[in-house]
């Protein structure tokens, strides 16, 4: 099962509407628990598929490394990545599936359908090595505001999240 | 210098996030890496020895592969290596 708050699943939904018709694409922030992990914030990331944004992601290296150290200045991991399908279910495909390396992590999918994010669920990739990875469904558990402590804000713009 | 681990590969490091090595070179760190944790290294490397394509590292925030000396770059107590799989996908 994948922890999400609120108020990061409404600004990875938003992100997918804001950039389309091309997909969007981020990091999410987090800790490992028992149950899965618990995401409490978003980062976004640019697509530097510019060449076929409209059904292609890629996040730069370099930019990881700045989430990467982003998430350790807040004592978080990156626990997941979210991208949005254009036009397109909210399923992994075998591209997703050919370029996933985080194992252990969750791969969150936005269905965006003429602008507006309809579905969204969540992949974990799991198994030890790239040779016998897979990804496997997870549901998504939603963490009310009521339920977030103060210091769980998202990193995103708090303006956008406002859209969804 | 600091090494750090990705959350993927932190499982066959004893659950840590970064360790601390004494290394002459990029090349060199990682050896003491994978020294130290010897799991790690079929996720890191090929069984030539090389760098798995979607394994990147970073020293500070240059990409090894595009410095001009690549992993027999010298290093000091003070930069920073990471460790960064690639992420990408689309449908």
């Amino acid at each position: 099962m994948l922890r999400v708050t609120r108020t990061v699943y409404d600004a990875i939904r938003a992100h997918g509407e804001e950039t389309y018709p091309h997909e969007c694409c981020g990091a999410l922030l987090g800790r490992a628990t028992r149950e899965g992990w618990l995401i409490e914030a978003a980062v976004k990331a640019g697509n530097t598929r510019t060449d076929s944004a409209h059904n292609r992601y890629h996040i730069a290296p370099a930019e990881l490394v700045k989430i990467e150290r982003e998430a350790r200045r807040r004592g978080l991991s990156i626990g997941g990545f979210y991208h949005s399908h254009p036009d397109h279910p909210a399923q992994w495909s075998p591209t997703d599936f050919a370029e996933a390396h985080w194992l252990g992590c969750s791969y969150v999918i936005t269905a965006v359908a003429q602008g507006k994010a309809t579905v969204t669920n969540s992949f974990l990739l799991a198994g030890v090595t790239e040779e016998d990875k897979r990804f496997e469904n997870e549901n998504i558990e939603l963490i009310e505001p009521a339920d977030e402590s103060p210091e769980n804000e998202s990193l995103a713009d708090p303006a956008e999240s406002k859209k969804a | 210098m600091t090494i750090y681990i990705p959350t993927p590969l932190r499982p066959y490091a004893a659950g840590k996030d970064a360790l601390e090595v004494q290394a002459g070179t990029v090349s060199a760190a990682l050896d003491e890496l994978t020294r130290a944790f010897p799991d790690l290294r079929k996720h890191l490397f090929t069984e030539e020895g090389k760098l798995r394509a979607f394994v990147n590292v970073y020293l500070n925030d240059e990409d090894v592969r595009y410095l001009p000396e690549k992993d027999a770059t010298a290093v000091s107590a003070t930069d920073t290596l990471s460790i960064v799989p690639s992420i990408a996908g689309g449908r």
